[in-house]
């Protein structure tokens, strides 16, 4: 059984925001790095455990990114996973990145391919399903829960105001979210394997992008807010009701 | 040419977000002088030509209960024929849970461009540009789309419903389905519950609660505003409240008409997932809350206090 984590690298929660270039680039300036939080926190860590309970599970990650993501690739390594390969390329559109992990995909020929639902820079929640149709495989987004029965996963995944429970058979490619795992923190014994573990750099595909990021804008500032008296919740209620007109 | 919605729907009716994607592609249509046509993909109940008044002239009815489950595969495939029939140029999908898991699989299929979690109309002044949300809601990024056919994914609450006068033809589209791979062997849904990412208005609770035993107090507030209820993440994490009503930047990432804060402190990860409420109210005792700087409406305050207060102010507007 082989599993394929995609890592993206991604600014910290709590980084400014601000972009430079007449507003056509993220100012990277003083931004701190980390693995986007879906795919360390539930992707990579359900991975993990899975071989955990089955040491012949070979784990493989994959990041599109230039050699400042190696960083952010040895850290998850240090988590867990055999090894790593980074696919030289810099790119923001979804389906160029897609296309790169598919092709690696390909060569490593893969069970199990895991993403987080969404990169918290872009949003795009777009990779999973793209890298499943590129590979022609199932497609189970947006997963809670995650379990793999021989040859066959059971996963739960979020449907509009619940979840449901759905069977497939691998090979196939799930998104994940939280409920799938618990966040962890590499120890000392998971940095120090991590150093030798093999991280493989490889040229891209070419592929034409489908989009381009014509420019960014900052949402407007709020005008401040009104305080109410505590003593006073009826005005609260009558402010929403006739000032802002929401209930 | 046309446009052309995936109109979705659960257990046979319509979703209210794609009542949003319905009238948003109408007014792309009228935008490029074409028309707009819907797609549904499995048995529904709805009065399906009853939904013309979005703006829709025609819906492809593809009324195969095999298709009544998602599966993105089965989904894409379907979707795609009816597009290369009607000859769509522009797909819009809400970027709802079907939305998130089939318009990445249709644009790689169909090499068309996609822009995931759009929040406005698309900009055909020079070119086709569409403004999305980037950052979880702390910025924007205008994409620009260059391919011949365009996939747009409208994130909900994001454009009003509008309904008018009109009735869409409905076709009963005959297409060869694949049988799903995706089985789904259970369904749980929590009922008469408003499905967090579609309320209008949220009631979302911190640890300024204390404890899972007082919530009771924010589910009368829901109840009374009819709102969906949500929490912040160590809440979620403490487990005293599921994990599905967790917002904020790595849980749901929400944009009601209201949303009412009761003693979150308001960290920059809540805010992210929240920030494009139309309107926030906070409540917490605490006045250097971060919460408040980002807040239209604010009591500093108890929150056992002033909730109660507020339900039955509700109430008492409401009747």
């Amino acid at each position: 059984m082989k599993i394929l984590v995609c890592i993206s690298k991604t600014p910290d929660t709590t980084a400014k925001i601000a972009f430079t270039a007449n507003n056509t680039k993220f100012d990277t300036n003083g931004v701190q790095w980390i693995i986007n939080p879906y795919d360390e926190w539930y992707s990579l860590v359900r991975a993990i455990e899975l071989k955990e309970a089955d040491a012949s599970i070979v784990i493989h990650l994959v990041t599109v990114g230039a050699a400042d993501a190696d960083p952010i690739i040895r850290k998850a390594l240090a988590l867990g996973g055999d090894e790593a390969i980074r696919v030289n390329a810099d790119s923001h559109d979804s389906f160029y990145i897609a296309s790169q992990i598919a092709e690696v995909a390909k060569q490593g020929g893969y069970d199990l391919i895991f993403t987080g639902k969404e990169t918290i820079d872009y949003n795009g929640s777009s990779i999973g399903g793209m890298v499943a149709e590129l590979l022609d495989m199932p497609y189970v987004s947006l997963a809670t829960k995650f379990e793999l029965g021989g040859t066959k996963a059971t996963v739960t995944r979020e449907i509009e105001g619940g979840e449901e429970v759905c069977e497939v058979n691998l090979p196939l490619v799930v998104s994940c979210q939280k409920g799938v795992a618990e966040q962890r923190i590499p120890n000392m014994r998971g940095i120090m394997a991590a150093r030798t573990k093999p991280l493989k750099a490889v040229e891209p595909t070419s592929v034409d992008a489908l989009t381009g990021i014509a420019n960014f804008e900052l949402p407007p500032a709020k005008a401040g807010v009104k305080l109410i008296s505590p003593d006073n919740v009826e005005e609260l209620v009558r402010l929403l009701k006739e000032e802002a007109k929401v209930i | 040419m046309s446009v052309l919605i995936f109109i979705d729907i659960a257990e046979g009716n319509v979703k209210k977000a794609s009542l949003e994607a319905l009238t948003y592609g109408a007014k792309v249509a009228e935008q490029l002088g074409t028309t707009a046509e819907g797609v549904v993909l499995g048995t529904a109940k709805d009065d399906l030509s009853s939904l013309g008044k979005y703006g829709v002239k025609k819906i492809h009815h593809v009324n195969n209960p095999s298709l009544d489950h998602l599966d993105a595969q089965a989904y894409t495939k379907a979707i795609a024929e009816v597009a290369g029939k009607t000859g769509a140029k522009v797909i819009v999908f809400s970027n709802n849970v079907d939305g998130k898991s089939v318009a990445p699989r249709l644009s790689a299929k169909l090499k068309a461009g996609l822009v995931s979690g759009a929040v406005a109309l698309p900009d055909t002044s020079n070119g086709f540009i569409v403004k999305k949300n980037v950052f979880s809601g702390k910025a924007f990024a205008n994409i620009a789309l260059n391919t011949d056919v365009k996939i747009i994914a409208l994130n909900p609450n994001a454009y009003k419903t509008t309904a008018g006068d009109g009735t869409a033809e409905v076709v009963s589209t005959d297409i060869a389905v694949d049988a799903p791979k995706v089985k789904v062997t259970a369904v749980n849904k929590v009922s008469g519950e408003v499905p967090l990412t579609e309320a209008e208005i949220v009631v979302s609770a911190g640890r300024g609660m204390k404890g899972p035993e007082n919530w009771g107090i924010v589910e009368d507030l829901a109840k009374a505003l009819h709102a969906a209820t949500a929490c912040s993440r160590p809440v979620a994490d403490a487990h005293w409240r599921p994990h599905n009503e967790h917002v904020g930047q790595t849980g749901t990432a929400i944009a009601p008409t209201l949303y009412i804060a009761i003693g979150i402190s308001g960290a920059i990860q809540h805010l992210a997932g929240v920030n494009r409420s139309k309107v926030i109210v906070v409540i917490n005792k605490d006045p250097e809350a971060p919460f408040f700087k980002a807040a239209d409406y604010g009591i500093v305050g108890d929150a056992f206090e002033v909730v109660p207060k507020m339900t039955e102010a509700i109430k008492k507007i409401k009747g």
